[in-house]
């Protein structure tokens, strides 16, 4: 043994050059085994757009479908609905859908492509439990108030039959609305806005 | 000592015996980068063989991918009418009839190449001949008493068996084409090639891609070989 | 004021925690003997092995279904539909028989240099249970792919068990769970590949270890460096296993990676030897794949089992076979630990064992043949009469001086010119046909060279010389 002599910042250099190609290469290393923990071709492939017929659906109905294993609702709303939902701007949190997840082609004040289909998913935003569709005037358990829309039995969330959130309820926004299009006029897309164009 | 060195020599000398052995196979050429090939055995696959064998380890988009072709033609071109891109290559059959019309189910062939050999695969798609005694009326000098029917009689034509007797015994010698088919002897070779490259890929669909990384992985690891062994020279200077 | 905070951090944790004392007493003032060579890098990269066989072991249960109906499938589902799932697949498939190779290494290093005599008996047992794990955890973690391969081998194996007299029908139905190898064999396989088993490697691990730290590392020289100490209780041919030894392994992790990465990347069935063919079909327990031959790191035990024509026995000579290492600390009579100063009849001895072992592991892959069989029976006397004669060889042999220090050898290093000779003996430089090819990477002078009939006999003679001489 000896020390005597030492280039220590050689050392030093190779040390730290050594260092940073082992965490360089255990980063690459990362990568793979992180990404496999993603969702697999399978879950992607099971993820795919899932086209709707609507041409059977009556006023008032829902329907749910499930698209990437989630529940989507298709609601048809009838015009007397379409009335309440102007009514209750007032008493939402966020009306304008300003900071709730949609395509731009819901951004507006009915939530949907057309007025009378409503689609959502059906998830609550805020611990994501699936709400209850009551679409009954001022039932005995929720209240003179109630207009008619989703009630979520986790935590009492509130929201009207656009999926817009009520003030002073646990959900911070509005129900998201998946990416969806018409091919037809009674045939939806589920997954994409346009066609080809996955979400 | 000596007694040592022999047993040696007679060890290495049947290792020479077994390679011996796969002599007879015809020699497929594999060439997994040549994508026209690939989509042409694809669709001789969909045509001839996934009526009854399924190759259920492979979705038609991973075939858009790696072919460098768009879904729409992999959904157009190979695919079957009314298939999905991300379906999985299933066969229409079902398990029941083609157990009582062949006796068995027939094989997904999704790691046929993998279990056997591409030279195997190749060798046994041409080696059908007519055989009266067998139920199907042909027989395989590869695979003796299969089951299955020469799917290829139309393209290939009927092969005729040539015998010779080896110790009393009747054996096959060569096969030859008796009643013509609709293609050339050539043509019908390069289209056992494109299907048997096809099958190869199916057997491995990653293993262009994981060549190709590897080149960049060994670079990566020699760096880091090189900078160690500097390091440690460095240190053991101390080391007398 | 923040490099105070951190020392404050510090002290909180080491007041509370050895962290610096472990440090100390296994790396920095672990003194190590300063000679040791390639055969030494073996251990600590049969850790790295360990470490990546848990991190994709890990990975691989996320998508793997135990289950007779899913298993085949769910195997190729990672191959293909899960993101990197090939990677991590070859990683984990490469890794088993990479465990085995760096394994064997690292034992034959302890056969050779004596390191399983005292004080490092102990060491060596918990070694050897360490392998006696590791084939159970390949064997077990071998039949969840669940193809004909996996099946049948499995299927042979535990029948092994059912060779015992008495209880051994019982035993091998009890281990199944199922009058044949099925989805109830493949469950608990799995929960012992996955949690037992590999708790037990983890523990017989840190017992190697803190047994090996306690008395100090062997090396190549036999001769314990703890007798030789300077004033301040160091050993004189001692130096501190870190840096010294972490920078020397980081280079044997270097290589050993290189060579891993090759396989993974380039030939991950290593010809049927690392992923057998057969194993690519489904296990059907309705037929019998042509041949069945365990994977190769199995075949030398294969074989021995093969061997002997009645069934009890045979079960007896396999298992024997390892358990004879077991109780080599006790066969080896001689005093002298390092195959440098044993007699010539050690390394003849020796010399018997690898080529039967090695011999046995081919036959292993080999289907049943009379010649074969005869060979095995050859090949296994010599196996066991390594260890059985021991106690009697080891006595006679005539064993040269030792030294008192350790001694200077030459490093790979060395040999590279040497090395350089010969390759340019066994070959000949290829004169250029095409003058295009001299511009490009064909033209170096490496590729150009063709194998030399002529020299390469000379040097296989030479070779073979060397090994009469040094065997003396």
């Amino acid at each position: 043994m000896n020390t005597e002599g030492v280039d220590e910042s050689k050392r030093q250099f190779l040390t730290s050059a050594l260092t940073v190609v082992g965490a360089v290469g255990t980063g690459y290393l990362a990568v793979p085994f992180l990404a496999q923990m993603q969702p697999s071709v399978k879950a992607m492939a099971a993820g795919a757009p899932v086209e709707v017929d609507l041409s059977k659906m009556e006023p008032g109905q829902l329907i749910r479908v499930a698209w990437r294993g989630k529940p989507v609702w298709i609601l048809n709303r009838t015009k007397a609905v379409l009335e309440t939902l102007k009514t209750l701007e007032d008493q939402l949190s966020d009306p304008h859908s300003r900071d709730s997840i949609q395509p731009t082609t819901s951004k507006n004040s009915l939530r949907a492509i057309k007025p009378e289909i409503f689609v959502a998913v059906g998830l609550c935003t805020h611990f994501g439990c699936s709400p209850t569709f009551r679409p009954e005037i001022a039932p005995n358990d929720l209240g003179a108030e109630w207009k008619g829309g989703f009630f979520c039995p986790c935590h009492g969330s509130r929201f009207d039959l656009a999926g817009r959130v009520y003030r002073g309820v646990p959900a911070p926004t509005n129900l998201e609305i998946p990416p969806h299009h018409y091919v037809k006029d009674t045939l939806l897309v589920i997954g994409e806005t346009t066609e080809g164009k996955a979400a | 000592m000596k007694n040592i060195f022999i047993t040696i020599l007679l060890l290495a000398l049947s290792f020479g015996v077994l390679a011996e052995e796969n002599a007879h196979l015809q020699h497929a050429k594999i060439n997994p980068t040549d994508s026209e090939s690939l989509q042409r055995g694809a669709k001789h696959f969909v045509t001839y063989c996934l009526g009854c064998h399924s190759i259920k380890h492979i979705r038609y988009q991973r075939m858009s991918l790696d072919f460098g072709i768009d879904d729409k033609k992999v959904l157009s071109d190979i695919a079957p009418q009314g298939a999905t891109i991300y379906q999985q290559m299933n066969t229409a059959m079902n398990a029941h009839d083609s157990e009582k019309w062949f006796g068995i189910q027939p094989p997904d062939l999704s790691l046929a190449a993998r279990s056997r050999s591409a030279d195997w695969i190749y060798s046994y798609l041409k080696s059908f001949y007519a055989d009266p005694k067998k139920p199907l009326g042909t027989n395989n000098l590869i695979f003796k008493d299969v089951g299955m029917p020469n799917v290829f009689w139309q393209l290939q034509g009927e092969q005729k068996a040539t015998f010779k007797t080896v110790d009393g015994k009747q054996e096959i010698e060569s096969l030859a084409v008796n009643v013509p088919g609709a293609l050339s002897e050539q043509e019908f070779d390069a289209m056992v090639n494109d299907l048997v490259n096809f099958l190869v890929y199916v057997g491995e669909p990653i293993k262009l891609e994981r060549e190709r990384m590897g080149k960049y992985v060994l670079f990566f690891l020699s760096m880091f070989l090189l900078l160690a062994y500097l390091l440690k020279k460095e240190y053991w200077k101390d080391v007398h | 004021m923040k490099t105070n905070r951190i020392t404050e951090c510090s002290n909180w944790v080491l007041a509370r925690f050895p962290l610096s004392k472990l440090w100390n007493e296994h790396m920095a003032h672990y003194y190590a003997p300063k000679n040791f060579n390639f055969w030494y890098f073996f251990g600590s990269l049969a850790l790295l092995v360990l470490v990546n066989q848990f991190v994709t072991g890990i990975l691989l249960t996320m998508n793997y279904k135990p289950d007779a109906k899913l298993a085949f499938d769910s195997v190729e589902y990672i191959m293909r539909d899960v993101n990197w799932g090939w990677l991590v697949r070859y990683m984990h498939s490469t890794g088993a028989s990479a465990f085995f190779i760096v394994v064997y290494l690292h034992m034959f290093r302890g056969l050779i240099y004596g390191s399983y005599k005292q004080p490092r008996e102990l060491i060596w047992i918990f070694g050897m249970l360490l392998f006696l794990a590791l084939m159970a955890e390949a064997f077990m973690g071998y039949l969840l792919p669940w193809g004909q391969m996996s099946y049948w081998g499995a299927q042979v194996i535990i029948s092994l068990f059912s060779a015992i007299p008495f209880v051994g029908d019982d035993l091998s139905l009890w281990i199944r769970g199922d009058y044949v190898v099925s989805d109830a064999t493949l469950n608990r396989f799995f929960a012992f590949h996955v949690i037992a088993v590999p708790l037990v490697l983890v523990m017989l691990v840190f017992l190697h270890i803190v047994a090996l730290h306690e008395v100090g590392s062997n090396n190549p020289d036999g001769i314990e460096i703890k007798k030789t100490k300077d004033a301040n209780g160091i050993p004189l041919d001692g130096i501190p296993f870190h840096p010294y030894y972490t920078v020397k392994d980081l280079v044997g992790v270097g290589v050993f990676l290189i060579f891993f990465a090759t396989i993974i990347f380039y030939l991950p069935e290593v010809g049927g030897f690392f992923l057998e063919s057969d194993n690519f079909i489904p296990a059907d327990p309705l037929r019998t794949p042509e041949h069945i031959a365990p994977l190769w790191y199995f075949t030398p035990f294969y074989a021995i089992l093969r061997a002997i024509p009645d069934k009890f026995a045979g079960v007896i000579a396999m298992f024997g076979s390892i358990a004879v290492l077991f109780i080599l600390p006790w066969l080896d009579r001689s005093p002298i630990k390092s195959v440098r100063y044993r007699g010539g009849i050690f390394k003849k001895a020796l010399f018997v064992l690898v080529v039967s072992f090695v011999a046995l592991g081919y036959l292993g892959t080999q289907p049943v043949t009379p010649t074969g069989t005869i060979f095995s029976r050859i090949f296994t006397l010599g196996y066991f009469g390594f260890f059985l004669l021991m106690p009697i060889y080891s006595r006679w042999e005539k064993a040269k001086p030792l030294p008192t220090r350790l001694t200077e050898q030459p490093t790979i290093e060395d040999h590279i010119p040497a090395l350089k000779e010969v390759f340019d003996e066994m070959t000949v430089l290829k004169p250029v046909t095409n003058p295009d090819d001299m511009k490009s990477f064909y033209g170096s002078t490496v590729l150009r060279r063709r194998p030399n009939p002529k020299g390469i006999l000379r040097v296989v003679s030479r070779v073979a010389k060397k090994i009469k001489a040094s065997l003396d």
